[in-house]
């Protein structure tokens, strides 16, 4: 059987997707399985970047507009400065040749890591599916992820 | 050292090297050498680290002008 690495994603912040994407890859190209379940603020690095969520609910509606998400739009934990620190990280990613959250999540699916998103968080906080990019694999709660987390060799919580 | 077939991954930092690596390899044949260069000194510790797991031959490093050429035979 094939060693099997899971993460939780439950951050939206950049760098912390970098270090996720960058492990799934890492592990992938060492011959392992990889699953990334995405919950509360990780979904959005797997929202699509256009467009508008459509939810019901004032709170929802204003949470769903301030908290757009989608792979290009997330902060940096640290230094973002209203999106100054980003553009700047972001030159010295592209100065250094490495790959933007974006680039990183087709590479991970290309490569084969599974993408899940957690249906708890989305129905809280009034995202649908259409919110989310064509590469998700599943939707799913926390049965899912235990079943796969227990076969594998190492879990992390992003 | 004579290698079958080079990759050229100077200016990748992790984890692109491993990820082109990995991707490579699949197209050389069973005892064929791959040469892998990389400016990113992590290689140093990463190709070893890599073939471990995935059961390639790590056959050495040289370190040229602050490039690294790493070379891997790739097995089964």
């Amino acid at each position: 059987m094939k060693e099997k690495l899971t993460l939780i994603v439950s951050s939206g912040d950049m760098d912390k997707a970098l270090a996720a994407l960058n492990l799934a890859l890492g592990a992938s190209s060492m011959g392992m399985e990889v699953s990334i379940f995405f919950t509360f603020w990780g979904l959005n690095v797997i929202k699509r970047d256009q467009g508008s969520i459509r939810s019901r609910g004032i709170m929802r509606r204003m949470l769903n507009f301030m908290n757009r998400g989608g792979a290009s739009r997330l902060p940096l934990s640290r230094y973002h400065m209203f999106g100054l620190g980003k553009w700047m990280m972001g030159r010295l990613m592209k100065d250094s040749q490495f790959p933007s959250v974006t680039e990183l999540l087709a590479l991970a699916h290309e490569s084969g890591v599974k993408f899940i998103a957690c249906t708890t968080s989305m129905g809280m906080m009034g995202i649908s599916k259409e919110a989310f990019i064509p590469e998700v694999d599943s939707y799913a709660g926390v049965a899912t992820y235990l079943a796969e987390a227990r076969d594998a060799r190492i879990n992390l919580f992003i | 050292m004579k290698a079958d077939v080079t990759l050229d991954c100077v200016g990748l930092y992790c984890p692109m090297p491993i990820y082109n690596t990995a991707k490579k390899i699949k197209e050389l044949k069973n005892g064929e050498v791959l040469e892998v260069l990389a400016s990113d000194e992590g290689i140093k510790e990463d190709a070893p680290a890599w073939c471990r797991t995935t059961g390639n031959e790590f056959l050495g490093i040289e370190e040229k002008g602050g490039e690294y050429h790493v070379y891997i035979r790739k097995l089964e």
